[in-house]
């Protein structure tokens, strides 16, 4: 017992690797902002831009969506970090996460905006048709609406289990929580500092999921 | 174009790394193989747990199953490899990763599991007992069989999300796919390893993403 108090909740350790990993955590929810803001806004761009019928531009962004859901993020984030700076593309720390991850969250929810736009029915665009809307109008006002409330407790849940990702910063040397946590352990012998790190993930992802939890009992309700 | 194909897609260099990649495919194979029966059975315990619990043990469950959804899988594991050491305890790199994979999914596979439970209706627990069944005869032949049959898209999804996790080994040094992709591509100084890896990974998950959407696009459209 002296022995799990000593290595890892050891108070003095714990507060020497206080600002250290305090500073990770802070890089930790600038990269969760940026990969949500990124992986949704584009999300929902691809799949406005599926909605034009392209069929070249609709080949595209299949493509891009089938790659980024079926890749393990760990591989997509090596490859941007360590792969394209081979033909001179170079990304820092956090640009990759951000990037990387956004491009994985993006893909799922493209793929999720859009199946929920589909599983509309039909008739809602033809009543808009018959009240004399554009298509253009019909989907921003009616569609649209809709398939966002029908595609949120999915992508909630896709957006907070990609989220937890930026972990695998440490394979691309952020100074995120869990790196800064590493770091100070070795300096330190004493793995108290990842205790330290568990709790400030806790701390942010928590609340998320009892929010996510919310949502889909709310979901569940509105439609018995 | 062709400098493009000489670093990425270099045929000389992947010749030469292929078996390194088959050994590491191998072993990602191995990973998912024990992982996954293992991380069903235990998220299955924890559902039936539940539904067999009264109001505290169930309250406790839910607790414990939000509390490893909030936890990063790779901070698990990092916690399981590197810390275990303190206390004279080495875990070998397969076993640490089965371990955090297990933990890991217990939370997300009991959630997924409990809310099919959840959701057969009271009227066929009161059938069974009518029948004469006991509770756990009636679980085991009545419910399961109904409630499994109403959560396999997110089961499914959920076990294409562990597969991709096993390359979460390639940080504590385990050579599966990625990691030695990375090696390869350390002694080729050459990216066409991290390619190959990404399109193996690709080829192999692919058909079980698609599967899985297709299945969420029904579910979806059920719900509208």
């Amino acid at each position: 017992m002296d022995r799990i108090l000593e290595n890892y909740f050891n108070l003095a350790v714990m507060a020497q690797a206080l600002p250290t990993v305090f500073d990770g955590f802070l890089v930790t929810v600038q990269v969760a902002l940026s990969v949500i803001a990124i992986g949704i806004g584009a999300g929902l761009a691809l799949a406005l831009l599926r909605c034009a019928e392209n069929p070249v531009l609709n080949g595209v962004i299949s493509l891009y969506v089938e790659v980024f859901r079926t890749l393990p993020q760990l591989v997509i984030l090596i490859f941007i970090f360590f792969g394209l700076p081979y033909m001179g593309i170079r990304f820092s720390p956090f640009l990759a996460v951000a990037v990387g991850l956004g491009a994985v969250l993006s893909a799922f929810a493209a793929e999720t905006f859009w199946a929920a736009i589909n599983a509309l029915p039909k008739g809602q665009w033809e009543a808009s048709a018959a009240l004399g809307m554009s298509r253009m109008k019909c989907l921003f006002y009616i569609i649209l609406p809709q398939a966002i409330r029908l595609a949120t407790p999915l992508i909630t849940n896709r957006a907070i289990a990609i989220t937890k990702g930026t972990a695998l910063g440490v394979a691309v040397s952020l100074q995120e929580t869990l790196g800064s946590a590493q770091s100070v352990m070795a300096i330190l012998a004493n793995p108290s500092p990842l205790t330290l790190a568990a709790g400030f993930y806790l701390l942010f992802f928590i609340p998320l999921v009892i929010a996510s939890r919310i949502i889909e009992n709310r979901m569940a309700k509105t439609t018995g | 174009m062709e400098l493009f194909l000489q670093n990425f897609a270099n045929i000389d260099s992947l010749v030469k790394i292929w078996p390194l990649l088959v050994q590491g495919l191998s072993l990602t194979l191995l990973l998912s193989l024990v992982s996954l029966p293992l991380g069903l059975l235990a998220g299955l315990t924890v559902a039936v747990t539940y539904s067999f619990g009264n109001t505290f043990s169930r309250r406790l469950i839910i607790v414990m199953i939000d509390l490893l959804r909030s936890f990063p899988a790779l901070v698990l594991l990092i916690l399981i490899y590197y810390s275990l050491p303190f206390f004279g305890i080495s875990l070998p790199g397969f076993a640490a990763v089965v371990l955090a994979l297990v933990i890991n999914n217990t939370g997300y596979y009991g959630e997924i599991f409990r809310a099919g439970i959840e959701s057969v209706p009271r009227s066929q627990h009161e059938a069974a007992a009518a029948l004469g069944f006991g509770r756990g005869r009636a679980m085991v032949y009545l419910i399961l069989p109904q409630a499994v049959r109403r959560v396999v898209a997110p089961l499914a999804s959920n076990s294409l999300e562990l597969v991709k996790m096993t390359s979460l080994a390639s940080l504590v040094a385990l050579p599966e796919l990625l990691r030695s992709a990375r090696v390869a591509q350390e002694q080729t100084y050459n990216p066409t390893p991290l390619t190959a890896a990404a399109v193996i990974f690709f080829v192999m998950l692919w058909p079980f993403s698609r599967w899985v959407s297709q299945m969420e696009k029904k579910a979806l459209k059920e719900r509208a």
